[in-house]
């Protein structure tokens, strides 16, 4: 199991939490909770090893066109960046539902 | 590791109980036999393989249905029979392959045959029997939960031969999709997953681990040791609650179940607030 | 067919299968009456799925919601099967039995409050072995006290169904409730061909593994309550006749004289045909008590 984590520029404040996902084979869960300053901090546990670019280059895309200070927590159980984003996005929706 | 060889459930049962046969009407697979423990006279069980037994896939030590529902019986016989007396002790002594595998069994419904005894047995310790697991063998999976598992106070003797586990190694190794040495290296660092008696023993759930030099031939003196410790694991379990909770207040627990433990004190207090 | 096409039925019908464990234990409630115990942000987590590099989920695969069902005080508990096949670890199985252990302790208290537990499970998570297995036993004991003061529901629902030590905790329940596409059953098909053969049981038989595990042969021979279609309101509807039902008279699993002489007059020497057994074990069949 392989642990990543990546730091983005923020600005705006989130008011609520949100949980979306499962850990099921190809699939992922996301936990999204407000954080303080003007970061977004992602912390990725995945059980495929090796594809920290391929992470980054997901959330690189997410971050050009989210600026919530959040705390993103993934639980992932080797999702393609396809679902990845579903479940940013979805994350997101609830928590500015 | 040794393989499940079928003859230590009859023996300490013979050894225990003086007798080595099932009641009348009984299949010859489950023994049964009322004998003096201490100063009680309590109430032994056991499953034995029958090579003969009228299930196909119950003839090697499983425990299928006819086991489980004459296991459920016996049980049952003692409790409404103590109903207005003192709770006799009940000890199951535990040797037992696995569950039986089988078409039959599971068209006839084993799952329920497999909870009507573990319901004797846990309603026997809710009722207030003293209900003592020896285990002198292997004691796997469903069997194990239908006979048992439900039990106040756990025994087990400390050798290879014994085995407490969910699955056998060479089935789980397929089902984790590892090998048996992948496996085995897990269950060293892991002990909730060893097949090592002494490492299940760290989990808390046993009351006492027994050392017997050859269990299939134990001498006298042996076998009356573990009379004596059945009789303070029955003194042990009538000093204290019917419930289960002992398996999370040892000390075992409070070193290797420290997730359980936090998950029924955060349970409760979110319970609890509105 | 009217000239409109689906009946009104059709189109609201909404599949409870389709359900991740949240979504169905939430649907059973009485509207706005529920709210989650040690929910994802809790974070109490498996301690023993991160050492072997297996990604574990922040609930545990263990869903606990608490509120009304038909007014009565409830706690539903429902399996994850999409998180490693719904199998029980050692946090999910004492989120289980605390669930139950705390609805017993409100019974004696005066409240009466009933327990569902929503089983999609191959049984044990052989990760954590015998941490597993122990919690069940534990979760078993936990039932056998609560339906006595209320009624402990288990419902099986599909995909995954409910096999291995979680069988056993549906065989103590007070009701059970399965779809079609639910099966139960102590040994999944793969397992008993493996350990005795093709002949045994055919696996990859489809037919046969319905025909022998499956909701509707399990109501036919009285080993479940109730049938229900995939349908949630159906679903919760079920549920709600089961808690006002209130405790059964006797349990299941307490009728022992009657399963073991079932048991004795069986004909070991071939298998069965399903539907023929469904003759002999008939949901009201004359040897049947009354529950």
């Amino acid at each position: 199991m392989e642990q990543i984590e990546f730091n983005y520029p923020a600005k705006r404040k989130v008011l609520k939490r949100a949980h979306v996902g499962v850990v099921g084979s190809g699939d992922l869960e996301v936990l999204l909770e407000p954080a303080e300053g003007e970061v977004a901090h992602v912390f990725i546990r995945t059980s495929v090893d090796g594809f920290r670019n391929t992470w980054k280059a997901v959330l690189d895309r997410f971050f050009t066109k989210y600026d919530g200070a959040v705390r993103i927590q993934i639980n992932d159980a080797g999702a393609t960046p396809g679902s990845v984003q579903l479940r940013l996005e979805q994350a997101v929706e609830v928590s500015e539902r | 590791m040794s393989e499940y060889t079928g003859v230590r459930g009859t023996v300490w049962f013979r050894a225990l109980t003086g007798q080595a046969s099932p009641m009348l009407g009984d299949p010859k697979s489950v023994l049964t036999a009322d004998a003096p423990l201490g100063n009680d006279r309590a109430r032994f069980l056991c499953v034995v393989p029958d090579p003969h037994a009228r299930f196909p896939c119950a003839r090697h030590g499983e425990v299928g249905l006819e086991e489980a529902a004459t296991l459920a019986t016996r049980v049952r016989e003692v409790i409404e029979h103590d109903k207005n007396t003192i709770k006799r002790p009940i000890i199951a002594i535990v040797d037992v392959k696995s569950q039986a595998y089988g078409r039959r069994e599971e068209t006839a419904a084993i799952f329920l045959a497999a909870a009507a005894a573990a319901d004797a047995y846990g309603s026997a310790r809710l009722a207030g029997h003293p209900v003592i697991a020896l285990v002198v063998g292997h004691a796997l999976s469903g069997a194990f939960l239908t006979h048992g598992y439900q039990a106040n106070r756990i025994l087990a003797f400390d050798d290879d031969g014994v085995m407490i586990h969910a699955m056998h190694k060479e089935a789980a190794a397929r089902v984790t999709r590892r090998s048996v040495e992948e496996l085995e290296k897990l269950a060293k660092e892991i002990a909730p997953m060893s097949y090592d008696i002494r490492d299940y023993a760290k989990l808390g759930l046993l009351y006492k681990l027994l050392h017997v030099e050859n269990p299939e031939k134990p001498s006298q003196q042996e076998i009356r040791n573990v009379q004596n410790e059945l009789v303070a694991a029955i003194a042990d379990a009538r000093s204290g609650p019917v419930d289960l909770r002992n398996r999370l207040e040892s000390k075992g627990a409070r070193e290797m179940r420290k997730a359980s433990i936090l998950v029924r004190a955060k349970l409760e207090a979110q319970w609890l607030e509105q | 067919m009217s000239s409109k096409g689906y009946s009104a039925d059709l189109i609201n019908r909404q599949s409870f299968i389709e359900l991740d464990a949240r979504e169905r234990a939430t649907v059973l409630f009485d509207a706005g009456t529920s709210r989650e115990l040690l929910g994802p942000f809790d974070r109490v987590e498996s301690p023993w799925l991160p050492m072997q590099g297996v990604t574990p989920q922040e609930d545990d695969g263990c869903v606990v919601m608490k509120g009304k069902i038909a007014g009565q005080a409830a706690v539903v508990v429902a399996l994850e099967g999409a998180f490693q096949g719904g199998s029980i670890g050692e946090v999910s199985g004492a989120k289980m039995t605390a669930a139950l252990d705390l609805a017993c302790a409100d019974n004696e208290r005066g409240i009466p409050t009933c327990a569902v537990i929503l089983l999609e499970t191959g049984g044990v998570r052989l990760q954590e072995a015998n941490l597993g297995l122990a919690t069940i036993a534990e979760l078993m004991a936990s039932i056998l006290v609560l339906r006595k003061h209320a009624p402990v529901i288990c419902l099986a629902a599909g995909t995954v169904g409910c096999f291995g030590g979680m069988s056993l905790a549906a065989g103590l329940a007070s009701y059970v409730v399965m779809t079609r596409e639910a099966r139960l059953g102590m040994n999944g098909p793969e397992v008993i061909e493996q350990e005795n053969g093709v002949e045994e049981f055919d696996s990859s038989d489809r037919a046969l593994i319905w025909a022998i595990h499956g909701g509707e042969q399990r109501y036919a021979t009285g080993l479940a309550d109730a049938l229900v279609d995939d349908d949630a309101r159906q679903i919760a509807n079920a549920i709600r006749r089961f808690v006002a039902m209130g405790v059964p008279t006797v349990h299941r699993s307490s009728q022992v004289t009657v399963y073991r002489s079932r048991i004795e007059a069986l004909d070991t020497s071939r298998q069965w045909d399903p539907k023929e057994f469904r003759a002999l074990w008939a949901r009201n069949g004359s040897n049947e008590e009354k529950r």
